[in-house]
């Protein structure tokens, strides 16, 4: 009662108060409310996963992975390869043009493609297998390799870390250790650069030119139909303020929800969560640094499963088992290559053992330095329950608090802990990316090559090479167990479980959500 | 007066100076490194360090100081390293925001707390007093951010009446862009308001108990004149006073009105550029801050010449 007399008095009080229509009324504009803030105009200058969604929606690709992780001819029209699978033909599918009208060349292909494989990580392997990429024509163009490399078509048409994109050979000729100046693409939206307020919004148009494929969409795959005619990235960096704006209507999408408001958001009215994929959005794992002792002892490394119950991970980031999956492996679980290899290593929960193991591995009470980021939504939680372990199993636990950013920074370090080093941290990865073997890189162990932490085993590299070459599906899997099963052995991280982080969209007045595949997938969303 | 005003904004040029090498060099030991946010999630040591190289980040810290003041002293304050924009154009895209939000609460905080704090003081020690010392003590002890949600849950998701969160400038009609900063004033404004009204009160009660009030009352005069021709008028210095350090506490208040209504001001990019460590942002916004500071402290300053017939520059 009171409610409604306020109110009322309220509506007396403010007559004009109604929430006006945007000035675009006539134009059907998509609201979208992201992970982060599009910072940065280059997909290839940087692996951020907002870069790529930015990227998506203006640049286009060669291939496109569907919903199964398929790759699907994207700017391509037709390709062939040849019978000793070491020539690659790809003829670009009419009606390319970019941004500023120029029709799309393979000089512009083959420039984009060198620069993403100087830069990006699976790039880099598939151009170490290249021996020289041609024109035969402004439409074709051939790759050459040296060995029948099995995994072209998924590193062109994959969505994690950087995308294949396809930019003018102006802008692809840029340092790729620089980010370009213009972002100018041959995808469904053009950048408006003109609107764009780093931190706050990112604006996108309608490319009417755009010649979509004929097939029907699945993920990055198939005809990328524009679906509105501008797409505003709101960035709103406060968890409830978002969640208060889709349930208000300010917003139309909202593309990560933080795990505690997702009960509200179930009853809001007009919002539905939708799970944004077959294979769950995110991967959570402990790294040791194989550099420093103790943890440069296998041994001691192995001692570390005996204090992981997923269980107790997973409940504190996530809570609601609904949207949590215990999965004691490297290969994401309910991937194409989800494996058995290696999972005895985590059957047994045993602090007791696990301070004994290090023991006998030489550990003798020393601090071992942990970053514990205190500003993540999922990485803090998952710290503090590892720290928790840690010290109940009795081992002398250095946690270091700091922000994101700082460990992103320290963990690059590689000196002893005391001198600005570091033991152990924690971190997620897409889960889409866990998936395959090639795309997934930190389960490579490259040594000083490879991601932070350092693992270093010749026979895990061959295994992943070993991937790369396999001809058939059922060798993959072969493969890929054998993989699991030695990289679970050496440690090269310790999963804690994986999730998924629903979408939450208004129902009520957008269609055409596409569960994604690693990124989330906007273009062919439409207004109602 | 005028040489006054020329000697002070002289003065301003050492100070912006120091503020300028401490920001720089506060920032570079800070932890933290800006090509590893870049690089991402899947970057290695190598491609960090590439991105380090190319920023320039990996020179001296002295040479990357001399060659920001060079910049500096030809107006140039750089360009954001993620978005690779002028930082001059992301302050301007940033200002109008803040100083709408700024204005907004000074006015809703003055309006009020200058009325209730001459009110306090007059009826002193009886209800009314009470009710809005209690009130001040309310407002001192909400965080901004509670007040903010409980705002956002009445007026804008339960009554529908405002946004929950955005800006509307200016140009879009008066109507959204008030719209859009009424909840946000009022977050921001209780703080200050209940600071006010204190110091008004304060004030007033001192300027009250004075022979020449009792003069003036005994004269005959009616009681708004007394109270606001010869006693708000000279207790007026501590309140500008107070209004002055508002206006700097705001900066830092902002911060966090901004975030949860989503405003795309100043405060949200410096936290922002902090938390990214994108140096050149965050120096120029730091310069912005000191010398908005500097500004007002001098406008304060001048001000008390025309409330205060005793001082004379």
């Amino acid at each position: 009662m009171f409610n409604r007399v306020f109110a009322g008095a309220l509506a007396l009080a403010l007559p004009f108060a109604a929430v006006q229509a945007p000035a675009q009324a006539q134009e059907k504009v998509l609201k979208a409310v992201m992970h982060a803030d599009v910072r940065v105009i280059d997909p290839i200058w940087t692996t951020q996963t907002i870069a790529n969604i930015h990227g998506a929606l203006i640049y286009d690709t060669l291939f496109g992975n569907d919903a199964d992780q398929k790759p699907q001819p994207q700017m391509v029209g037709k390709y062939e390869v040849s019978p000793d699978k070491l020539t690659y033909t790809f003829t670009l599918r009419d009606g390319l043009k970019f941004h500023d009208g120029s029709p799309v060349t393979t000089k512009d292909v083959i420039a984009s493609l060198k620069r993403w494989g100087a830069k990006d990580g699976v790039g880099q392997r598939l151009m170490g297998f290249v021996t020289k990429m041609e024109p035969v024509d402004d439409k074709t163009f051939t790759m050459v390799l040296k060995a029948p490399y099995g995994m072209v078509l998924e590193s062109l048409g994959k969505t994690s870390s950087s995308i294949a994109a396809i930019m003018r050979e102006k802008d692809a000729l840029t340092d790729p250790q620089q980010q370009v100046k213009e972002a100018v693409g041959s995808g469904p939206y053009m950048f408006a650069k003109d609107q764009w307020v780093p931190g706050s919004k990112a604006v996108y148009l309608k490319n009417k030119d755009y010649q979509p494929r004929t097939e029907p969409p699945s993920s990055f795959a198939g005809a990328k139909v524009p679906g509105v005619d501008r797409i505003e990235l709101v960035w709103i960096s406060d968890p409830q303020t978002a969640m208060s704006a889709l349930i208000n209507g300010e917003i139309d999408f909202y593309e990560a929800p933080t795990n505690d408001f997702l009960p509200l958001l179930e009853k809001a009215r007009g919002v539905k969560l939708m799970k944004t994929g077959k294979i769950d959005s995110t991967q959570g794992f402990i790294r040791l640094n194989h550099l420093q002792p103790p943890f440069d002892n296998v041994k001691a490394r192995q001692a570390m499963y005996y204090l992981i119950n997923q269980e107790d991970f997973l409940r504190a980031i996530v809570g609601n088992p609904k949207y949590y999956k215990v999965c004691p492996a490297l290969l994401t679980c309910g991937g194409p290559y989800e494996s058995a290899g290696g999972r005895e290593w985590m059957k047994e929960y045993n602090p007791k053992k696990a301070l004994q193991l290090l023991k006998e591995a030489g550990y003798k009470g020393e601090p071992i330095t942990v970053l514990s980021a205190t500003d993540h939504a999922t990485i803090t939680p998952a710290t503090q329950v590892l720290i928790q372990a840690m010290r109940e199993a009795g081992i002398n636990v250095d946690a270091q608090s700091m922000d994101w950013g700082s460990v992103v920074s320290r963990r690059a370090k590689k000196d002893p802990p005391a001198q600005g080093g570091w033991n152990i941290f924690v971190t997620t990865s897409g889960g889409v990316g866990s998936a395959n073997p090639v795309l997934h890189t930190w389960i490579g162990a490259a040594c000083d090559k490879g991601l932070f932490g350092w693992p270093c085993d010749a026979k895990i590299e061959e295994l992943r090479n070993a991937f790369g070459m396999a001809q058939s599906e059922e060798e993959r899997k072969k493969i890929a167990n054998e993989l699991q099963a030695r990289a679970m052995e050496q440690v090269v991280y310790i999963p804690f479980g994986q999730w998924d982080t629903p979408l939450a969209y208004r129902a009520d007045r957008i269609d055409g959500i596409v569960p994604n595949t690693g990124l989330a997938v906007l273009w062919g969303i439409t207004k109602k | 007066m005028t040489t006054y005003i020329v000697r002070r904004l002289f003065a301003t040029l050492p100070v912006m100076a120091v503020v300028a090498l401490f920001v720089f060099f506060l920032l570079r030991f800070a932890p933290g490194d800006p090509a590893a946010i870049i690089a991402g999630e899947d970057a290695t040591a190598e491609a960090i360090a590439a991105v380090r190289a190319k920023l320039g980040l990996d020179r001296p810290m002295v040479e990357q100081f001399v060659v920001w003041t060079m910049q500096l002293v030809r107006g140039d304050m750089g360009v954001s390293i993620f978005s690779n924009l002028p930082v001059t154009r992301l302050i301007s895209q940033r200002l109008e925001p803040t100083v709408a939000l700024t204005l907004s609460t000074l006015f809703v905080a003055v309006a009020m707390a200058i009325p209730i704090g001459v009110l306090a003081a007059w009826k002193a020690r009886k209800l009314v007093d009470r009710l809005v010392m209690g009130f001040a003590v309310l407002g001192f002890a909400m965080p901004v951010f509670v007040l903010a949600y409980i705002l956002i849950y009445f007026f804008a998701v339960q009554w529908q009446l405002l946004p929950v969160q955005g800006y509307q400038p200016i140009k879009e009609g008066l109507w959204p862009f008030v719209q859009s900063l009424i909840l946000p004033s009022l977050a921001l404004g209780i703080t200050y308001m209940a600071l006010i009204a204190r110091t008004t009160r304060a004030s007033m009660l001192e300027v009250l108990a004075q022979d020449y009030m009792r003069t003036a009352n005994s004269k005959g005069l009616a009681t708004n004149r007394v109270l606001l021709l010869h006693a708000l008028k000279n207790a007026a210095v501590p309140i500008v006073t107070v209004i002055g350090i508002g206006i700097a506490l705001l900066i830092s208040g902002v911060v966090i009105t901004e975030t949860v209504f989503n405003i795309p001001g100043l405060g949200r990019l410096t936290v922002d550029a902090v938390l990214k460590r994108d140096y050149p942002v965050v120096q120029g916004l730091i310069l912005v801050f000191a010398g908005a500071k500097v500004l007002v402290n001098l406008i304060i300053d001048i001000s008390y010449a025309f409330l205060d017939p005793r001082i004379r520059y």
